[in-house]
């Protein structure tokens, strides 16, 4: 029997903000010390009160916008109760029934196909602390005997954009692709800096299957702890594949929660419905409501940046590049932003593309460096593209001069100034090594003259050879040519 | 029980039956014919209270040890082992 | 003459003058604790030794400091740098803020001298200060009796004269019943009008700070210094300072007052129906013109407020878990245990019995039946005062249905208990002000006079109050002063 998969997904985004949701409390987690960025706010100590940050309300504005949704007028805060170690005061302030926007969508393209995926609601809420299990920690610390547990408060309060889907995914690429996309539309906006790994962006699927020709879902599973995109592909194909096998066989599919096990590539059960929360949810009375008026929605709006979609379309009409290469250097901001510095620097769009496809993305990728660390400028990068196009230097030894650059920063005139990498033009010089070359290869040089042209290519390796490289292949064509003519 | 409070049978015999008899009372509201009232969680005639996106001193770790956090250790929160649900 | 038995602004007036430096009320405040703590226990913590150098330290500093050398003292549920703050909880037991609350700063900062916490019911929750997780606090009037709740302490201690001024908080009626209970004045104020930071959450919606004293110009001085706005609380309302003492210039001709049927419910003691028509003759002789009306969805406020109440309670004391800071169970290996282990010995029965209340009604399947209705009330009891208040300047009642009962008379049963706060709730679910003010005595014990204003109608409100305490007759002081 054939199964149709329904997935609809749960992200979570950490907000660029400078402090955290409610509190003054930085939210750089970067050299920070355990608990080191905590207050009375944010530990929920007793008596204290939130107050919001502007800012991570616009940003999630700015995200709903750019996911086509409305802005509803009226929204507010709720609190959902329930009892962990790393919620200091028991209660998540997020929202519930009025969320600060709903109903939008984010196009995907899988195999050349475009998807629409719907999306229910962006909200608001507060980040949770970090728990730390005594089986987490492999040594140094003795007073983890496996009866204790220690809790980082860090990371509570830090504002978090919760973007759910509807059920329009169909299977683990259109998962991948949408959370690709979700991931690139974020980092334009610059409101999450998208890491997965960093834990920045969180995804938990939700995933059920139906027998074709059924119109009813089948039962879901939510899928949590997937930490990369590999992670999301496998971890939902494999609950697809398990929930095939129990149908197959008879069984049925229960609702729980399941966590993703990097180590084994399995699902195993997390929490099952019995032990689902009530989570009482209730309007959060230390917040007054949010309302917002049609000017500041605009206002907003105003503020977004052109979307990767947007500047694609720009690349391939415009600048008509090919699909591939707009799709490629759309794919981040960062690299985008680069990619259109040179541009305004050296305006051959094709030629750019070529260069920063190969030689940059090639070089990014075997130092492992991202396009932030590249130690060339945009402008160095433009440089180099002249000298090569004003035939100064050859193609070839642009790209020795480019991979100094790349290691160095320094700029392409002091890199070829420095190793005498200058194309050598000069007319007489090049004549004299010409000369040199026919007199010591006779044999090729009399092939040439017979009409053997291949002969010319091998006179010109030879000519290049004497100089290093540093000839002008043009110019060296033709002497021979006339030379043996 | 999704209040975590522990009690004995006798506890929970006690305040079941004054729970019920609160509850009966608060059944009077029931007389009220109020489909059309709006809910009022709120009396203060505010919206939009933000803050600006600045950054404030966190709190002192020694601020957090000895008698407000007994429990902290100058570095890490320290509770019983934490079963994952 | 005993310093202690001053009101502020007597005192204040011999401290400008130097006639009298702080450290002589202080220590004259600290011989009266000495003298009668033991019967009325009014207190948590006493803080002579700082009190006493906050005092000298005091004489190097300006006179004109609006509070300067004033002894206040606070009810155990605001946050004390560095000192206990407990809300005569065990379960917050050892408990010390690492931050002040935003009122206890400002009493600082106005030269008033804080000398001690008061007792209080635990979590503010009660009438009568018998739930105090510690002990309980005795009326000065008749030791045997409740000095009412849940600021018992703090009504206590200035009905005897062991402190000049004191901070109370309000959800159903804890500044005002036990105002009314010990014969004092105390002021709920608007929702809004005093910054909740640092006040220990019971329900947030409701819960509001607001002085006790001995007189209503010492109402007003100190709500001068408590009542702004302020930015950590995002419900705090942003308005202009006032000059609260301003309002007790001037007189209430013509003023129109509405007598609330409903503020003298039935079962109401006779004494207490005897003094507060004692005091609307005196309003009408001040030339006040005074009518009965009546707000029949009063009638449908307490059981609402039992339900909002305890829903925001049980949500706002489920941090009590013995993770971060106070009590905690040592009988528990994992986690869970902790918290029901911890919080079973930390809470007393009241407590419990609210957050079990509050739990089933935010419970999914209750959640419309029973909050989302309460709410749907409260709209009700807003609109009714709104109401009201298009042709009355003040609406009166009561402040409690009767004086104070005997230690023990209906602790075992929570609703008989709940019924003392009847006349006092509506305002709560209103957000509205209100104050109550001594009117007489019933078998010799205080009764209180409710007067209720419009939003942030403080000011006519403290000028009927003045007005009223100006041409009424004292009540005189409890026998223990
Ligand atoms: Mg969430
Ligand atoms: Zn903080």
């Amino acid at each position: 029997m054939k199964y149709l998969p329904t997935i609809g997904m749960e992200v979570h985004a950490q907000l660029t903000t400078s402090s955290k949701l409610f509190c003054g409390c930085t939210t750089a987690a970067f050299e920070a010390k355990p608990n080191g960025n905590t207050c009375p706010v944010c530990l929920g100590l007793p008596g204290v009160l939130p107050v919001l940050n502007r800012k991570a309300v616009e940003f999630v504005i700015k995200t709903a916008l750019a996911l086509n949704c409305e802005i509803p007028p009226h929204s507010r805060f709720a609190r959902k109760n329930y009892f962990y170690p790393d919620l200091p005061k028991a209660y998540q302030i997020s929202q519930y029934e009025l969320p600060i926007s709903k109903n939008g969508f984010l196009e995907i393209t899988v195999n050349g196909r475009k998807k629409r995926i719907g999306i229910t609601r962006v909200h608001l809420e507060e980040d949770t602390g970090k728990l730390i299990h005594p089986e987490a920690i492999t040594s140094g610390s003795a007073k983890l005997g496996g009866d204790l547990s220690l809790i980082d408060y860090n990371r509570v309060g830090i504002p978090l954009m919760e973007i759910v889907s509807e059920a329009d995914i169909a299977s683990s690429e259109e998962a991948v692709a949408y959370l690709t996309k979700l991931r690139t539309i974020l980092q334009y906006l610059g409101v999450c800096d998208g890491s997965m790994e960093k834990g920045s962006l969180r995804c938990e699927p939700n995933i059920s299957i139906h027998p074709e020709g059924v119109e009813e879902w089948g039962t879901k599973t939510e899928l949590k702890n997937l930490n990369s995109f590999k992670a999301v592909q496998r971890g939902i194909d494999f609950e697809l594949k398990r929930q095939a096998e129990i149908l197959e066989t008879g069984g049925t599919v229960i609702q729980e929660t399941r966590r993703w096990d990097d180590a084994t590539q399995t699902t195993q059960t997390m929490r099952t419905k019995e032990h689902a929360h009530d989570y009482r949810y209730f309007p959060e009375p230390d917040l007054v409501p949010l309302e917002f008026d049609p000017d500041y929605v605009e206002q907003i709006r105003s503020t977004i940046p052109e979307l990767p979609d947007a500047k694609k379309n720009r690349f391939t009409e415009k600048l008509a590049l090919p699909e591939y290469d707009a799709d490629i250097l759309t794919s981040s901001r960062p690299l985008a932003d680069y990619y259109e510095a040179v541009l305004t620097n050296f305006h051959e769009p094709k030629t750019i593309s070529n260069w920063m496809l190969t030689e940059l993305l090639g070089a990014l990728n075997e130092s492992g460096k991202t396009i932030e660390e590249c130690k060339i400028t945009p402008v160095q990068f433009a440089q180099l593209l002249h000298l090569i196009k004003k035939g100064a230097i050859s193609g070839r030894i642009g790209k020795d001069v480019f991979k100094e650059m790349f290691a160095t920063g320094n700029s392409p005139d002091d890199i070829i100034a420095a190793k005498g990498l200058m194309q050598v033009s000069d007319a007489a010089q090049l004549e004299a090594v010409v000369e040199k070359v026919i007199q010591n290869h006779p044999g090729p040089a009399a092939d040439y003259r017979a009409g053997k042209n291949k002969a010319l290519g091998f006179l010109v390796g030879q000519v290049m050879k004497e100089t290093g490289g540093k000839a002008n292949p043009q110019m060296v064509n033709e002497i021979i040519r006339r030379k043996l003519s | 029980d999704l209040a975590r409070l522990e009690m004995t049978d006798d506890e929970l015999d006690t305040f079941t039956s004054q729970l019920n008899s609160i509850l009966e009372y608060a059944s009077k509201l029931n007389e009220l014919e109020m489909n059309d009232v709006e809910p009022t969680s709120h009396v203060v005639p505010l919206k939009n209270v933000f803050r600006d996106d600045e950054v404030k001193p966190s709190l002192h770790q020694d601020d957090l040890r000895g008698s407000c956090s007994p429990y902290f250790d100058g570095e890490f929160f320290e509770v019983p082992r934490v079963i994952e649900e | 003459m005993k310093l202690n038995t001053l009101t502020a602004h007597e005192l204040l007036k011999l401290l400008r003058k130097k006639e009298i430096a702080p450290i002589d009320v202080v220590r004259s405040v600290f011989q009266q604790i000495g003298h009668v703590e033991q019967d009325v226990k009014a207190f948590l913590l006493t803080m002579q030794i700082e009190a006493e150098a906050r005092a000298e330290a005091l004489e190097k500093e300006d006179v004109n400091l609006p509070l300067y050398g004033i002894p206040v003292a606070v009810k155990d549920n605001m946050c004390t740098h560095g000192i206990p703050t407990t809300c005569a909880s065990k379960i917050l037991s050892g408990f010390k803020p690492p931050y002040d609350a935003t009122v206890v700063e400002d009493v600082r900062q106005s030269g008033a001298v804080i000398i001690g916490k008061t007792n209080m019911d635990e979590f503010a929750m009660g009438s009568s200060c018998e739930n105090s997780g510690f002990f309980p606090t005795h009326n000065p009037w008749d030791i045997e009796r409740v000095p009412g709740g849940s600021s018992g302490g703090s009504a206590a201690a200035i009905a005897v004269c062991e402190a000049v001024m004191a901070l109370g908080s309000d959800t159903g009626g804890s500044i005002r019943q036990p105002a009314s209970f010990c014969g004092v004045v105390g002021l709920k104020p608007t929702y809004g009008a005093v910054s909740r930071y640092g006040l220990v959450a019971f329900a947030s919606s409701l819960d509001q700070i607001g002085p006790i004293t001995k007189d209503v110009h010492d109402t007003a001085l100190l709500m001068n210094i408590i009542g702004h706005y302020d930015p950590r609380d995002s419900t705090s309302i942003r308005r202009q300072r006032q000059d609260y003492t301003a309002a007790l210039q001037g007189d209430i001709k013509g003023m129109k007052i509405g007598f609330i049927e409903e503020l003298l419910p039935e079962g109401t003691e006779a004494g207490v129906i005897n003094a507060v028509e004692n005091a609307v003759k005196v309003l009408k002789e001040c030339g006040a013109l005074v009518e009965k009306i009546s707000l029949p969805n009063l009638n449908y406020s307490l059981p609402a407020y039992y339900l909002i109440a305890p829903a925001e309670a049980s949500s706002n004391l489920a941090r009590y878990d013995g993770v971060q800071y106070g009590f905690r169970s040592k009988e528990a290996d994992e986690i869970i245990a902790l918290y029901r282990k911890t919080r079973r010995a930390g809470f007393g029965a009241e407590v419990k019995r609210r957050i079990m209340l509050g739990t089933y009604a935010l419970s999914a399947g209750y959640y419309d039946a029973y909050y989302l209705r309460a709410l749907k009330v409260r709209t009700l009891v807003v609109r009714e005062f709104s109401q009201a208040f298009e042709k009355y300047d003040v609406l009166i009642g009561a402040t409690s249905p009767t004086t104070a009962f005997k230690i023990g008379e209906r602790i075992t049963d929570p609703l008989t208990m709940y019924l003392s706060d009847l006349c006092t709730i509506p305002i709560n679910l209103a957000g509205l002000p209100a104050i109550s003010i001594p009117c007489g005595l019933s078998n010799g014990l205080p009764v209180g006079l409710q007067l209720i204003g419009k939003p942030f109608g403080e000011e006519t409100l403290l000028r009927a109050a003045y007005v009223y305490e100006q041409s009424a007759t004292p009540i005189g002081k409890p026998p223990l002063v």
